[in-house]
């Protein structure tokens, strides 16, 4: 079946109803995949018939009886499958269940999206689940569009998403807000799967581009959502400065074949301007407020990075102390990285070389391609040009990104004629 | 019809981009990409993907308990596979075209590199009626 390409208010539209119309779905029904599938027939339905038909007076409505329909059709399927055995899942017949669908609490549609993410994000899933399932449940794409956005064959992902929801019903998570005290530990994944879902979108694959282009903005602007829904959360606002700020970037990080520009030589002229006074000011709002978390600080270097004039104007000192910060709270040995670049920044590549001398023995780092390439980086600021064309030529023999490889062994090649003249 | 063409280069032969020029380098990889664009826009491309180095590579076996047994690097290997495109035409002379082109990428100083190319049929789903 062909869905016709929809406009982008509707389909804004229907992105938008999504998670609110499985949340009322959910919990009514509580059976959350038998949901998840309904209420994704109810928007291919939506695709099919809104643009033929004009939108109906209540999208929403309109959406959850279709949902609904299709739901009790599921059900009296089911149970005529189990040839009536057991009783018919609830008294009340599911036709006029949906009037009650239909008056339900208005102020539960904002928690009913939050939990829907706290689910999609569970830390039973895998992230790769995790991240399909949101992308389904609370963002409103279709299967074939995030297989499409993935690169893998659309049954493929289907099975990753029954899988997913196969594992939540195992798990026995309950859709409903979890505790006050949980909260944070619960935030902390559907961070996370945001947080992927962007950087998935934003490493340059040049064939697919423009597909995954669109997953950074989806997981912007779930971020944007999950910040109105819950304001309060300072690393919620960290994230959706982060995002938003690492965005602002976008335009000048690859050249037009593709290939990536580093930090340092972009055209600063094509940054979003106007994105990064949203993501500055936002940070700025947030840290004053006192509580620090380590989407604030990677924020708050991005915002850095973003509002100097020029490369060399960077206020690299001020970096070098968000790092130092955010190694003290997190275990995280890329931000070990960075501040070994911070420190080479404030203090000569000599200082910076000696803390990556350390990192060398941390497992997760030895033999990885960014440490080597840190290091090529750090001896070509050195002078040592020999050692440093011989390291970005094994960082590129170990990235598994292709515009990265092809960006190393390019910036090898020309660093290694110019040592001879 | 599918064809899958494989491009599989010598440990130590002429496909040796690491070292070379960086302008020989650019030019090659601005055919790759203009070449699987060609691919795509004319709706020939099925799926294409470059495959990171040999010294990554791993040979596994499943030992007496199923668990996989590893081994590996080989750097030292003859012939490696650096990377396929799958393309869906109309027969194999066209499919013998396109490998020809992908052979004829530009190397050092510009000159067609004529690797070897591997054009291997994909096979098919059976007919309706076997079904």
């Amino acid at each position: 079946m062909t869905i016709p390409a929809l406009d982008r208010a509707t389909q804004h539209l229907l992105r938008e109803l999504a998670p609110q119309v499985l949340g009322v779905v959910v919990r009514r029904f509580r059976d959350f995949a038998a949901s998840e599938d309904a209420v994704q027939e109810a928007l291919i339905a939506a695709a099919i018939q809104w643009p033929r038909e004009g939108l109906p007076e209540s999208p929403r409505a309109w959406l959850i009886q279709v949902a609904v329909r299709r739901l009790a059709d599921h059900v009296r399927a089911e149970t005529a499958r189990r040839h009536r055995e057991e009783l018919v899942v609830s008294l009340v017949p599911p036709e006029q269940q949906i009037a009650l669908a239909l008056h339900d609490d208005p102020g539960a549609e904002q928690d009913d999206t939050l939990d829907l993410l706290f689910m999609c994000c569970h830390p039973a899933l895998s992230p790769a689940s995790a991240i399909a399932l949101t992308l389904r449940a609370v963002g409103g794409l279709t299967t074939a569009e995030i297989a499409r956005a993935f690169l893998v064959p659309e049954a493929t992902m289907a099975q990753r998403i029954s899988r997913a929801r196969q594992n939540i019903k195992a798990s026995g998570v309950a859709f409903g807000m979890p505790d006050p005290a949980d909260r944070a530990t619960r935030l902390e994944p559907v961070l996370h799967v945001l947080y992927l879902l962007f950087s998935e979108g934003y490493v340059a694959n040049s064939g697919a581009e423009v597909v995954r282009t669109d997953l950074s903005s989806e997981a912007l602007r779930l971020a944007r959502m999950l910040h109105r829904l819950a304001p309060a959360e300072a690393e919620v606002a960290g994230l959706l400065a982060l995002l938003i700020l690492t965005d602002a970037r976008r335009g000048a990080r690859t050249g037009p074949a593709g290939e990536l520009i580093p930090l340092d030589q972009q055209d600063r002229s094509r940054w979003d301007r106007a994105a990064i006074a949203e993501g500055v000011s936002l940070i700025s709002q947030t840290l004053s407020r006192g509580a620090m978390g380590p989407y604030q600080l990677q924020a708050a270097v991005a915002a850095v990075h973003d509002e100097a004039p020029s490369a060399d104007a960077t206020d690299w000192p001020q970096i070098l102390a968000l790092y130092s910060v955010l190694q003290g709270i997190s275990d995280n040995p890329m931000v070990d990285l960075n501040h070994a670049i911070a420190t080479a920044m404030v203090h000569g590549p000599a200082a910076g070389l000696e803390r990556l001398e350390a990192l060398g023995a941390d497992p997760r780092l030895a033999g990885h391609h960014r440490l080597d390439a840190v290091r090529a980086h750090l001896l070509e600021r050195a002078g040592d040009r020999d050692r440093s064309v011989a390291l970005y030529r094994r960082a590129a023999e170990r990235t598994t990104n292709t515009p990265e490889r092809n960006y190393l062994l390019a910036h090898a090649a020309r660093l290694s004629e110019s040592s001879g003249h | 019809m599918k064809y899958m063409l494989m491009m599989n280069t010598p440990g130590n032969g002429p496909y040796q981009v690491a070292s070379w020029p960086s302008q020989d380098l650019t030019r090659h990889i601005q055919f790759m990409q203009a070449f699987a664009k060609k691919l795509r826009d004319a709706g020939e491309l099925v799926s294409a993907e470059g495959l990171s180095g040999p010294d990554r590579a791993k040979r596994v076996r499943a030992g007496s308990d199923g668990q996989p047994i590893t081994d590996g690097v080989f750097p030292e290997a003859k012939e490696f596979l650096a990377g396929y495109w799958i393309v869906d035409v109309d027969g194999p002379e066209r499919a013998y075209r396109i490998a020809a082109e992908a052979s004829a990428a530009p190397g050092r100083g510009a000159a067609p590199l004529n690797m070897a190319i591997e054009v291997r049929e994909v096979m098919s789903a059976p007919p309706q009626d076997l079904r």
